[in-house]
């Protein structure tokens, strides 16, 4: 578990990786539709997006598991369409447990240096080496169903990185795991990576894992790229409505336009990026942004308050039946129970809108 | 058969409670009557010859009677052939239907299934027919000469035939359920990933967890192979089975304590494969969490 290990293991240089235009259809749904995605060498991008948006397709098509229907996959400049899967160069860490049952953890690590005929001393060796990288140097000889889940994916990250792959892999490697295990194994990836210095793609639903983890986000929907950005940027300026959204809690309150401000719960706020076509819109605010203040002459009404720790989310109801979130601190929200008379109030600042929904 | 397969253990809460405990007893106890009584039946008429007490002459007989070796010798040929053709043909087919053509199982289910419903008899008066037919047809072709091979009385391969195609079901759902066990599509993801190609992923990761499957697979074809009777017979070979049948009409006891003996042979044949299978099989008592 130091550097040093990780310096011997280390890989020679990360890959670019490039999608282009690619599409893939299954039967009648489209998977990808046209995706573009450059992932810088040695960066970790986290493909966000709920289930059925394609970007574990996305993923498998670079690992060589499917094939697209059109367009490209680049690394380092070059055309991998037609190399087949064990010619590609890209470690994998599957969702399910994937470790070969029948082998033990250090067999299991060992895997890919025997397909490559590498000399038993020479590979044991290397394969303790990669234990020891993913802290379970002591567990070489046990049997995958005699490890923990947890154990098991660390196992499965050694061998995906057995052969210095020059991308690597992961297929929400972390979903099935217990909360606890998941916090602890999220660091750990991000470490190693960080160590290792590899490019990476990981494919998460969970928002959270993705904006804690990765240098990048590429949030897909219905097999199309909607937003690639740094996590803060996303969060801070979503680029759709959709990223908007799916990354972090939003509510949309009913606003009119007025040239470059959006006129919304009494105040005139100027707007943040284009503004949609038609004057009826919807002004998009993170809870941390909405205040509420207690207040007899208030139209609002508190619907409900959930205790997050810290703060506490209210949900109120506005006099036109909206409902919007808000995090209070603890002992602001103390006052507020279900049915209090509120006002709600949005700080000067730009403001996201959104063509009015439905 | 209890221990051909490894991953089936009862778990605590099917454990019988002790108010069904004497009936156990009694089942045991007629289960026994019935298989055991024939067997001893069987083994006192070979042993007990009337005027004579006791003796063992019968089974000393064995070995020097005419054609005993030799069908014995055919018979676990055929069956080994079998079991390789038969593997050789239904491993890879299952592999890939199962990562590639799920829709397709219901389809080769019906197909593997249905030489349980065509009789032996059926079956093999239609293999004689075609045996018949075929050499007039083609007499002037060199594919003459392979109806002649087919029928080679040293190794008929025409048995092999009709053996795999009877062993289908069998073989069917063995490597069905061991199929069911695992994950073949990650299992072959997984180690295409770590470089191996097509049949480097088959051979190195998806075969050595089919093991119990393919041990199943085996011991049925062997079970089959040792005791088919009707093919050979019609077709006019002379297996183990059909030579017991032919020596009971001259020999009654000698027949009777070849029957014997080849029941031991079989239980020993499927011990020594299950000991095999034991051997180095992890337990798969999964421990997860």
């Amino acid at each position: 578990m130091t550097l040093t290990t990780a310096e011997k293991v280390s890989m020679a240089n990360a890959a670019k990786v490039e999608f282009r235009g690619l599409r893939r259809e299954f039967g009648a749904t489209v998977a990808l539709d046209g995706l573009d995605l450059t992932v810088q060498p040695g960066e970790l991008l986290a493909l966000l997006g709920p289930s059925g948006c394609g970007k574990t397709t996305a993923l498998r098509l670079l690992a060589g598991f499917e094939h697209p229907d059109a367009g490209e996959v680049l690394v380092d400049g070059k055309d991998v369409t037609g190399v087949p899967a064990h010619r590609r160069d890209a470690g994998m860490v599957f969702q399910s447990y994937s470790l070969f049952p029948h082998l033990s953890a250090l067999d299991n690590v060992a895997f890919g240096l025997r397909m490559r005929k590498v000399r038993n001393a020479e590979r044991q060796a290397r394969a303790a080496e990669l234990l020891d990288l993913v802290g379970l140097a002591d567990k070489g000889g046990s049997y995958p169903h005699q490890l923990s889940g947890g154990q098991q994916q660390r196992v499965a990250l050694a061998r995906a990185l057995a052969l210095r792959p020059r991308v690597l892999l992961l297929d929400e490697p972390l979903s099935a795991l217990d909360a606890k295990v998941r916090l602890n194994l999220r660091e750990e990836i991000r470490r190693l990576q960080q160590e290792l210095g590899i490019t990476t793609l990981f494919v998460t639903h969970d928002q959270e894992e993705a904006l804690s983890m990765a240098d990048r986000v590429a949030v897909m929907h219905a097999g199309r790229l909607e937003q690639c950005a740094a996590p803060a940027e996303l969060y801070g300026r979503p680029a759709t409505a959709f990223v908007a959204e799916f990354v972090g809690t939003m509510s949309r309150i009913p606003g009119q336009l007025d040239g470059k401000a959006v006129k919304v719960l009494g105040q005139l706020l100027p707007i943040d990026g284009t503004a949609p076509s038609s004057p009826e819109v919807d002004v998009l605010v993170r809870p941390e942004a909405v205040r509420v203040r207690a207040d007899s002459a208030g139209q609002a009404r508190v619907v409900a308050t959930a205790f997050l720790g810290a703060a506490i989310r209210v949900t109120v109801r506005l006099a036109d039946g909206t409902e919007v979130k808000a995090d209070l601190p603890t002992h602001q929200a103390a006052a507020l129970g279900a049915g209090a008379a509120v006002t709600v109030t949005l700080p000067e600042r730009p403001v996201l809108v959104a063509e009015r929904a439905g | 058969m209890a221990r051909l397969n490894p991953s089936i253990r009862l778990s605590p809460s099917l454990r019988l409670k002790p108010s069904i405990r004497p009936w156990r007893g009694v089942i045991l106890a007629f289960a026994a009557l019935y298989f055991v009584v024939p067997l001893a039946a069987s083994v006192v008429f070979t042993v007990d010859v009337p005027g004579q007490g006791l003796t063992a002459d019968a089974y000393t007989e064995i070995l020097g009677t005419e054609g005993f070796l030799s069908s014995l010798r055919l018979s676990l040929e055929l069956a080994a052939v079998t079991i390789a053709v038969v593997l050789l043909l239904m491993v890879p087919a299952m592999v890939a239907l199962r990562l590639s053509a799920p829709g397709l199982r219901p389809v080769v289910e019906v197909i593997c299934s249905l030489p349980l419903v065509v009789p032996p008899i059926a079956f093999v008066a239609g293999i004689g027919t075609v045996l018949q037919w075929g050499p007039e047809y083609l007499s002037t072709t060199p594919l003459f000469q392979t109806f002649v091979a087919l029928q080679n009385p040293t190794f008929p391969v025409v048995l092999v035939l009709a053996y795999v195609v009877m062993a289908l079901p069998f073989v069917y759902r063995a490597l069905d359920a061991g199929l069911r066990s695992i994950d073949v599509r990650t299992l072959v993801e997984a180690a295409r990933s770590c470089g191996a190609s097509w049949p480097q992923a088959l051979v190195r990761a998806v075969l050595p967890n089919l093991r119990g499957a393919l041990l199943n697979a085996a011991f049925l074809t062997l079970a089959l192979v040792l005791g088919e009777f009707t093919v050979a017979q019609l077709l006019g070979f002379q297996p183990f089975a059909v030579w017991i049948v032919t020596v009971s009409g001259s020999q009654a006891q000698l027949s009777v304590a070849v029957s014997v003996l080849s029941l031991l042979v079989t239980w020993a044949l499927l011990l020594a494969l299950a000991a095999f299978g034991d051997r180095r099989a992890p337990s798969r008592t999964a421990s997860q969490g």
